[in-house]
């Protein structure tokens, strides 16, 4: 199905009541103010953006780097125009440590976003089973536009790398994707994610995805028999 | 003096052949910088202008953050080789003019409550001049705001007016701005294909109100066709990405 692109003061709605993400209202009338898809149903109308920075919301999950320690948290990087905070209290498991032998400066996390006050202040919380510090594996930046696209339909493009590579994978709202497992396989991840985020269309890209990871690994399977052989 | 004026409408045609309300010949792409998060190049006759667009992101000195809003910075720059005479590379009384004068035009469109504590910057060069380059910084501007992702109320369309011989013209070229009587650059902001305000209204020179009416009518007629070229640059870079987010 294709979707029409709507751009900034592009009338979407006269009905008010259904005005939803990327749209704002003025004299009962719903205009578009972000460049996206228009994704009109029986019950709203919204704006899939197709561009621009991370702005975060309520429970996303993201992948931040912490930047600063202070008594009561750490300020964490989440690569959006605001920083967000991590309350000590936000943290399991604290077992009697100082903040900074709990994270330092420069560790990487993977939180929730808990709370976002009309300031944009943002507060982040550990409280959540995907959370976690990081302290293994991979993390690998692209566009947060693109985010949707590494996760594909319904998921479909995260499963096919979990599954054909077995490695971990979870990915940030903002962007950040943390990948862990065989090393080698990882590297594979890595590529195949900078390919989705390159391609500019996605005719058969799942397709063209599953086959150069197939080769991918067969190079691997190649390298490991030669190897093998040698020794 | 007087006699070197040269003949600016000869048979009702203007010096490069055009009529009276028509436009230069203008070429809009948008997306052209990889490491900016919009921009856009744009000719418009011999005008050749990039703009570049950061943000919302952090701002930097703190003390000039909002805590309610974004804050807007917008630089007209114009490259010492732009022009026929060498220009001093750097900012001088015109430039920071315009850029004022711009970033005012942008600032009432772009929702900046949306992104308070954060900036939003505007740099537009210019790397060729010709008559009329506030008009067109600011439609590059505009179209590398919305390349950005940036909410916006709506489109800024600019377009300059003349008054060459007594005539009202559009889109002035050099010599029509140099010797004509007056200049009026125009922006307005054009939501749902109609023009809905004036974001920028400048004039230099003489004219009666008739005349100036006239002009607005005209600088509508203009803003139209621009939107029009502005529009189809932007759906031409992203009608490829329609099928991929789903």
């Amino acid at each position: 199905m294709t979707r029409k692109i709507v751009m900034p003061g592009d009338l979407v709605s006269t009905n008010p009541r259904a005005a939803g993400y990327g749209t704002y209202v003025e004299n009962g009338k719903v205009y578009a103010k972000i460049l996206g898809l228009l994704d009109k149903s029986d019950t709203g109308v919204r704006i899939i953006p197709l561009k621009g920075r991370y702005i975060p919301s309520t429970g996303d999950i993201v992948i931040g780097i912490v930047r600063e320690v202070t008594a009561n948290g750490w300020v964490v990087d989440i690569y959006s125009p605001y920083q967000a905070f991590l309350p000590l209290l936000e943290y399991p498991e604290t077992r009697n440590r100082k903040v900074n032998e709990i994270l330092d400066i420069g560790d990487a996390v993977i939180a929730k976003v808990l709370n976002i006050d009309p300031k944009m202040k943002v507060t982040l919380t550990m409280k959540d089973k995907v959370c976690r510090p990081v302290r293994v594996g991979r993390i690998v930046a692209i566009n947060p536009a693109r985010v949707p696209r590494v996760i594909g339909k319904k998921g479909s493009m995260i499963r096919l790398l979990k599954s054909e590579l077995g490695v971990q994978i979870i990915v940030g709202q903002n962007g950040l994707i943390w990948l862990n497992g065989d090393r080698r396989k990882v590297s594979i991840a890595e590529e195949a994610i900078y390919i989705i985020e390159a391609e500019a269309h996605t005719e058969g890209l799942t397709d063209r995805i599953t086959e150069f990871i197939k080769a991918k690994k067969g190079e691997l399977e190649n390298e490991r028999r030669n190897t093998q052989a040698n020794s | 003096m007087s006699e070197e004026i040269p003949r600016l409408i000869v048979d009702g045609k203007r010096l490069d052949g055009r009529d009276f309300d028509e436009l230069r010949p203008i070429k809009i792409e948008a997306g052209v910088l990889r490491r900016a998060d919009g921009s856009c190049y744009i000719e418009m006759g011999k005008n050749k202008i990039v703009a570049a667009v950061y943000g919302p992101r952090e701002v930097h000195p703190r003390h000039l953050q909002d805590p309610s809003r974004a804050i807007i910075r917008y630089r007209y720059n114009m490259a010492p080789f732009s022009v026929e005479e060498r220009k001093k590379p750097g900012p001088d009384r015109r430039s920071i003019e315009i850029s004022k004068v711009s970033r005012e035009a942008l600032e009432p469109v772009i929702l900046k409550e949306l992104f308070p504590r954060s900036g939003i910057d505007i740099f537009v060069e210019v790397l060729q001049a010709d008559a009329g380059t506030r008009t067109a910084c600011l439609n590059a501007a505009s179209v590398a705001l919305i390349d950005a992702g940036v909410a916006m109320r709506g489109m800024i369309t600019a377009v300059a007016v003349a008054k060459v011989e007594g005539e009202i013209v559009l889109d002035p070229m050099k010599e029509e701005d140099n010797y004509g009587e007056a200049d009026v650059p125009f922006a307005f902001l054009i939501r749902n294909g109609k023009i809905e305000s004036i974001a920028l209204l400048q004039m230099d020179g003489k004219m009666s109100a008739e005349e100036m009416k006239k002009a607005l009518e005209l600088a509508k007629k203009g803003a139209m066709q621009i939107y029009n070229i502005q529009r189809e640059a932007i759906m031409r870079k992203y009608s490829r990405e329609e099928e991929e987010v789903e």
